[in-house]
């Protein structure tokens, strides 16, 4: 892990809402440093700051205080376009709640960053939103819109979406909270699929269901970091065929049972 | 990101919402084809004024008494005639420019002859009147020389007249009593309809000046001097040669302001044109109103969109739009629907003004500079009333639009 550079590098980090007259302190001095290639959950229950955290490496939000350094760019000194580029540019982000447009086509909502891509380093925008979209196994659902489509295919083009930029680090924010568990398999199988290709991917929740295919899980509590430990993920494949076979099965039995 | 990408999403949002894009153009519509209806009809109206002047006559020129102006209290227009059949004999005699000259003078009487008796006004003109009036004749002749120089008794009667006291017959060679004179009738008039004021130009009979100044009115001044010129590049020199041979004639000092008034037909449809203008204008207003209305629809609509797109804009956001990019979105939304807009009241408002036209008799025409006006004019709609939702847009948190339910 020694050779790999810092992709994320958060250094005492705080974020202090005011409410009125009380200050709420969201995040209480936060260190963080994410290589290139990790899977990481950050865990917490909520108002343990995660989302807080999440919206600062994402680049929506900007911290008290304290630095944060996204690919050796501080970050918490740009101004709001330079951010805006930055997330255009070095974030791919995964939503709960898919956050698709509407009739709009798989491959017209893939191709959305690419309209704010000010660099231009892309030419042909279909071709890269297709391409997208088969590396997460939509390949021939390119012009289905949002609502034919399922949950996990609407969550696949959203990754497609995330990723057709070339970004540093995908932010998933609780991506299987809107998905049934056979679905959380398959996305999170993707996500450790493109993770081996080497791309760095944040997962943010509060489920184990998610957290335990991550190489690594950090947990908040009360704005402050409160585990940090490196471990072997389940692997969602194998799970994917356990999960397979088992259906099958019951399926057999409730035919015999007919 | 490039203008012409912006311009493709608005496009496309608009597309995508083809209802809401229906009503929220649907006020600019209405109003855009308001305006050019009614100012089609009020340009209609003044047009139709002008050619009714210009059917007055060609080339023509109207001298009229001018006004007096005793110890410098002006009494007005025509207070003070001085215009006489000599001025008239002098043009004919001096001017260069001038083709024909004819005095007018008029008496209102009874005639009475064929079938009954009418009411009318004889005029007493010169024999170069028809040339100048470019009035034909349907039967007869009109008087020659001779008879304008003897003050012959004959009598060239207008449609109107010969209608009503001879119907369904030539009257020419019968005679009508005027003021009780027995005088030949030798000729009738084309029809030429109504004067701007909406008088008939036919009810009127035509006489030598000779006659009717000496046999019927005795007047010795007279009403007004009709003369034309021979081509229409003469009138602004006429015009000027005319002033300073009537202020010769009368004897008029440098120092002293002339006692008549010299118009060529330009002026007087000008005159005339002036109260269809005001309305023209009050037309237009009142359906600028409703393109006013129309613009807050816009803004009204789009403000609820912004709203509705609450979560749209979180996520363009989040993927990278800077703000500028949502306001230029919303803006070009806003500006391509009214301009669409109206267009579409363009065409509804051309429509509208033939079907007025054909079903009302009226006469409507629509200016391309009335078009241009309206285009520009929703465009600026669009861009007035579509800033500030545009801004309300552009300027929403992003982690707090990502969030809206």
């Amino acid at each position: 892990m020694n050779d790999t550079k810092p992709v994320v590098e958060v250094k005492s980090i705080r974020k202090t809402y005011v409410m009125g007259k009380t200050e709420v302190h969201a995040l209480r001095g936060v260190d963080l440093t994410i290589n290139q290639g990790e899977l990481i959950a950050i865990m917490g229950t909520s108002g343990s700051g995660k989302s807080t955290l999440m919206n600062i490496i994402g680049g929506l939000d900007y911290p008290t205080s304290g630095s944060y350094f996204l690919d050796g760019i501080e970050v918490n000194k740009l101004g709001k376009n330079a951010l805006a580029d930055i997330r255009n540019q070095k974030i791919g982000f995964v939503f709960q709640g898919f956050n698709l447009l509407a009739r709009t086509s798989a491959a017209e909502n893939v191709e959305l960053p690419l309209l704010y891509d000010r660099t231009h380093k892309i030419k042909n925008y279909r071709k890269a939103a297709i391409d997208s979209l088969t590396l997460v196994g939509l390949g021939d659902r390119t012009d289905h819109h949002p609502n034919e489509l399922s949950g996990g295919q609407q969550q696949r083009v959203a990754i497609a979406r995330a990723l057709v930029t070339n970004p540093s680090l995908i932010l998933a924010d609780e991506p299987t909270g809107n998905l049934d568990s056979r679905t959380t398999v398959e996305v999170m199988q993707l996500f450790q699929e493109l993770n081996e290709k080497g791309i760095t991917i944040i997962l943010v929740t509060h489920e184990d269901e998610v957290s335990r295919y991550a190489k690594r899980i950090v947990e908040l509590r009360d704005g402050q970091i409160i585990k940090d430990v490196v471990r072997k993920p389940d692997s969602a494949i194998d799970d994917l065929k356990r999960l397979i076979k088992r259906q099958a099965i019951e399926r057999d039995e409730s035919e015999l049972t007919v | 990101m490039r203008p012409a990408r912006l311009i493709k999403v608005a496009l496309k949002s608009i597309i995508k919402n083809k209802m809401r894009t229906l009503l929220t153009m649907l006020g600019i519509i209405i109003g855009v084809g308001a305006v050019i209806v009614m100012v089609a009809v009020g340009e209609g109206a003044q047009s139709q004024i002008a050619d009714q002047i210009q059917n007055l006559g060609t080339n023509m020129l109207v001298i009229t008494p001018g006004s007096s102006n005793a110890g410098g209290v002006s009494q007005g227009s025509g207070s003070f005639n001085r215009l006489k059949d000599t001025d008239a004999e002098k043009i004919r005699n001096e001017s260069a420019f001038v083709a024909g000259v004819s005095p007018v003078i008029f008496t209102r009487t009874q005639l009475v002859g064929g079938n009954g008796n009418w009411r009318s006004t004889v005029h007493g003109v010169s024999i170069d009147y028809p040339v100048i009036r470019n009035w034909e004749l349907t039967s007869g002749r009109f008087f020659d020389a001779t008879e304008q120089r003897m003050g012959k008794k004959v009598i060239v009667l207008g449609a109107t007249i010969a209608e009503n006291l001879f119907p369904n017959q030539d009257p020419v060679g019968q005679r009508v009593l005027v003021r009780n004179i027995p005088v030949e009738i030798i000729g009738v008039l084309a029809k030429k309809g109504q004067t701007p004021e909406g008088n008939d130009q036919d009810d009127v009979a035509l006489a030598p000046f000779l006659t009717v100044q000496r046999r019927l009115s005795n007047f010795t001044f007279i009403r007004q001097i009709l003369a034309n010129t021979y081509s229409s590049e003469d009138i602004a020199s006429a015009q000027e040669e005319l002033k300073l041979i009537m202020r010769e004639s009368h004897g008029l000092a440098d120092w002293e302001a002339d006692d008549f008034e010299i118009k060529n037909q330009d002026q007087l449809s000008e005159a005339a044109q002036g109260t269809t203008e005001v309305m023209t204008m009050l037309l237009a207003a009142i359906a600028s109103i409703s393109l006013l209305v129309g613009g807050i629809g816009i803004m009204n609509i789009m403000l609820v969109s912004v709203t509705e797109r609450t979560r749209e804009i979180g996520i363009r956001m989040a993927i990278g739009a800077r703000g500028s990019d949502v306001l230029t979105q919303f803006l070009i939304e806003s500006i391509v629907m009214s301009i669409f807009g109206g267009a579409i009241g363009v065409a509804i408002g051309l429509g509208g003004s033939k079907l007025l036209a054909s079903f009302t008799g009226w006469n409507t025409v629509v200016s391309p500079d009335i078009i241009f006006i309206a285009l520009v004019f929703s465009a600026g709609v669009g861009i007035f009333f579509g800033f500030y939702p545009a801004r309300k847009a552009a300027s929403l948190n992003p982690i707090d639009a990502l969030r809206f339910e």
